[in-house]
């Protein structure tokens, strides 16, 4: 399982968040991921931010494919 | 949209399969556990795209497909019972129970809402005083946080009439069950995505030790899926299996360590029953003691007729991997998506169902 | 008048009356509505397209428009995927009593004024009101009557292979205004229904080619059902590129978010047509200097293989079948 999508944090209001995807808002649970600041991404599932999304291994990752798929 | 469009690119994604191709050269037979990936996989149509030696099966981590008749059945008998509202993910309305399903209970007459999150059911709790909201919870170690959060908030906010049939599941005990059975031989899984988020790797590192079978964690874009291929197939072709994670921008070894403790606090482990596989103990999650208040098995009495499974259906060995849709007599005859016999047909993300709406590509 | 419509309203007595000539007359106005006989009568000599339709929208309101410009338009584009110029349209309303005058007004008016685009005259009506609870709001049924052009002769059984599939622009637009709408989304720029009236583009594609095989225009069920009906139909098969179906940014995202898949969304102002190799190229250019055929692009093709079924190119380069919407469309949490 499961369809969770990245997030942007916009604001922080309590346990609750503003969350944009792709230009679309919604308000969503912190509960599990209180430690979130405005700014970050989150994984979005079920209205809930289930963890924060790891920019910098993002970023490897799409350096790791490109790297691996210029050398083959 | 950032984190999903650059996992889409066509160049790399051609680029990796050409990549796999080279470097695979064993027969490799690979389980996408998850229901997310059999969709990623059918969508994208990844199984055309790799090399004839990769056979790709599709696993039980469908929770819809896995929740057995009678606990459907549960689910509607609780929708019959008075000024009770029934708030459900989209995907449990159409599944048939032994007698019924959700869809034909609400135009019976009961009170059945889909809702996209637990705190739309907690609002509808709020609005309507008067009435019993019962969710019903399915789903693996993804949703089941965002429940027992659900819970807590409840709690919390003194919510008295909020329930939960707790039908929710555990991955890492039925993979294990899985393998034990002995049923079907794998090299490789594409280990669930988001059910590692909350729980990290570290719970399948029994499936390398024990069974010898490379784990590598995935994510849900086709890039993901196919970097998780071309790491698996690197430790098979190695011979050194073990578990790594090819979705590191979602996925860190230890979990989400406040997700595990909300979880803990609300359920704990037990016997769980898995449509195709029995009884598997320890896979499922039950309501705690100290908020049993909010479990809708201990708050209503309801009676339920005997279950019943459908003939003829194969759900649950499709389920376990040993045989495919087209293995059912009934599929496409039959069972269809628009009068489903059996769950996998009718889950988004069930096999039959998966396989029924994207075919292989070819027009069958 | 009082602000809200009561049951007397449908009664047929004196505020049945009030409400026709305060409401309906003065917008709707012209020679054969106002004679308010129990039926209009038509002269007409051809061929007849008739169809009908019910409305039953929910929320009434949406962004980009409102159940009765859905109506007007709903009943003109059906009218209009046959090859006819739309003529005349009965107009029956079933009210629920409670419902504000102002929101009837407010339909009303927009009747009067997807009418007076699309040209064509409301003829004849009906209103019943029922109890509270008996109906969601307003619900509307139309029926609209045609005159399709010698020598047009458009059916979704015609599709032969070698065919272009024009859309008319993005898809997924009207699903996710209405639902955004009920689901409480929040657009930094609002996505708009695209309910439009579509028999001027129609009637601009028929003077340039005389040989548009279908004309049909993807409503419930999406893009998908609507080529799933065609390739049925016509017993061909559809291959389409997922590269050239244009979704704007937001009903992607929203989709996302819901769990839709927008190929399956519906749409309101848009049309698919099966035009034959020679002609494609002159008609997509048409079809382009029409305000609701501006983003027109060629999205697929008729083939002989794979009868009945639609294919599409993924953008990875491999092939999946596009099936057809089963029963309602429900949001994938999984």
């Amino acid at each position: 399982m499961c369809l969770a999508i990245p997030a942007l944090v916009k604001s922080i209001d309590g346990l609750q968040a503003d969350v944009e995807v792709g230009g679309v808002g919604r308000r969503i649970s912190i509960w599990l991921t209180p430690e979130v600041k405005a700014g970050d991404y989150v994984l979005l599932h079920t209205g809930y931010a289930i963890n924060i999304i790891d920019e910098a291994e993002a970023r490897e990752t799409l350096k790791l494919l490109e790297e691996m798929t210029s050398q083959s | 949209m950032r984190f999903m469009d650059e996992y889409r690119n066509a160049e790399l994604g051609k680029r990796l399969i050409e990549r796999i191709r080279n470097r695979s050269t064993k027969p490799t037979r690979l389980m996408e556990f998850c229901g997310g990936h059999t969709v990623t996989i059918l969508k994208h149509g990844i199984r055309q795209l790799l090399p004839p030696n990769i056979e790709m099966l599709s696993g039980p981590g469908c929770p819809v497909c896995v929740t057995a008749n009678a606990d459907l059945d549960k689910a509607i008998a609780l929708a019959r019972l008075p000024d009770v509202i029934i708030t459900t993910f989209g995907d449990m309305i159409r599944v048939p129970g032994s007698y019924s399903s959700l869809q034909q209970a609400k135009a019976e007459g009961s009170d059945i809402r889909i809702v996209y999150s637990t705190q739309d059911a907690l609002e509808i709790a709020r609005r309507n005083p008067s009435k019993s909201v019962v969710f019903i919870g399915i789903g693996f170690e993804t949703t089941t946080p965002t429940v027992a959060a659900s819970i807590l908030e409840a709690a919390q906010e003194g919510i008295g009439n909020y329930y939960v049939l707790s039908l929710h599941k555990l991955c890492p005990p039925v993979i294990k069950a899985l393998l034990d059975s002995g049923e079907v031989r794998l090299d490789g899984i594409v280990c669930p995505g988001h059910v590692s988020t909350i729980i990290g790797s570290r719970p399948y590192h029994f499936i390398p030790r024990d069974y010898g079978i490379a784990c590598v964690v995935s994510g849900f874009e086709p890039l993901d899926v196919l970097l998780c291929v071309d790491m698996l197939v690197a430790q098979i072709e190695s011979g050194e299996p073990r578990v790594e994670i090819a979705y590191r921008r979602g996925v860190n070894p230890d979990g989400n360590q406040r997700a595990l403790e909300v979880m803990a606090q609300v359920f704990e482990p037990c016997e769980a029953n898995w449509r195709g596989m029995g009884k598997v103990p320890g896979s499922g999650l039950s309501i705690r003691k100290e908020y049993r208040h909010f479990c809708a098995e201990y708050s209503f009495k309801i009676e339920l007729e005997p279950p019943c499974e459908p003939e003829g259906c194969l759900c649950g060995e499709i389920l376990r991997g040993i045989k495919t849709p087209a293995d059912c007599k009934l599929f496409r005859g039959a069972c269809t998506p628009e009068h489903p016999v059996g769950p996998c047909m009718v889950s988004s993300e069930g096999s039959c169902s998966a396989y029924y709406h994207y075919g292989e590509g070819d027009g069958r | 008048m009082e602000d809200k419509i009561l049951l007397a309203h449908g009664s047929g007595g004196k505020l049945s009356h009030d409400l026709v000539e305060k409401y309906f007359v003065p917008l709707l106005k012209n020679p054969l509505l106002d004679k308010l006989d129990d039926s209009a009568v038509l002269e007409l000599s051809g061929r007849l397209a008739f169809t009908t339709d019910s409305y039953v929208v929910s929320p009434i309101f949406f962004p980009g428009g409102d159940i009765g410009k859905l109506a007007v338009c709903g009943t003109v584009n059906d009218l209009s995927m046959s090859g006819a110029a739309p003529l005349y349209l009965s107009l029956a309303l079933v009210i629920e009593e409670g419902l504000p005058v102002a929101d009837l007004q407010r339909v009303m008016t927009s009747i009067q004024k997807t009418a007076e685009e699309a040209g064509v005259k409301v003829v004849t009506g009906d209103t019943k009101v029922v109890n509270r609870g008996s109906a969601d709001k307003l619900f509307i049924n139309t029926a609209g009557i045609g005159l399709i052009p010698a020598g047009v002769d458009i059916s979704g059984s015609k599709a032969r292979p070698g065919d272009k599939v024009i859309l008319s622009g993005n898809i997924g637009d009207h699903g996710i205004a209405v639902m955004s709408q009920r689901e409480g989304l929040q657009f930094s720029s609002p996505v708009e229904s695209d309910c439009a009236p579509l028999n001027k583009l129609v009637s601009e594609m028929l003077k340039v080619s005389s040989r548009i095989n279908c004309l049909r225009d993807p409503t419930r069920g999406g893009l998908a059902s609507t080529l799933n009906e065609l390739a049925n139909q016509s017993g061909m098969g559809i291959r389409i590129e997922e590269d050239e179906i244009p979704v704007q940014d937001a009903v992607r995202a929203a989709c996302e978010l819901l769990g839709y898949d927008p190929l399956y969304v519906a749409n309101e102002g848009k049309l698919v047509a099966v035009v034959p190799e020679p002609d494609a190229k002159q008609v997509l250019a048409t079809m382009r200097r029409n305000q609701y055929g501006a983003r027109s692009d060629i999205i697929g093709k008729v083939v002989g293989e794979h009868p009945g079924r639609v294919v599409m190119s993924t953008h990875l380069g491999a092939s999946r079948v596009v099936d057809m919407l089963v029963g309602e469309l429900l949001p994938r949490i999984c």
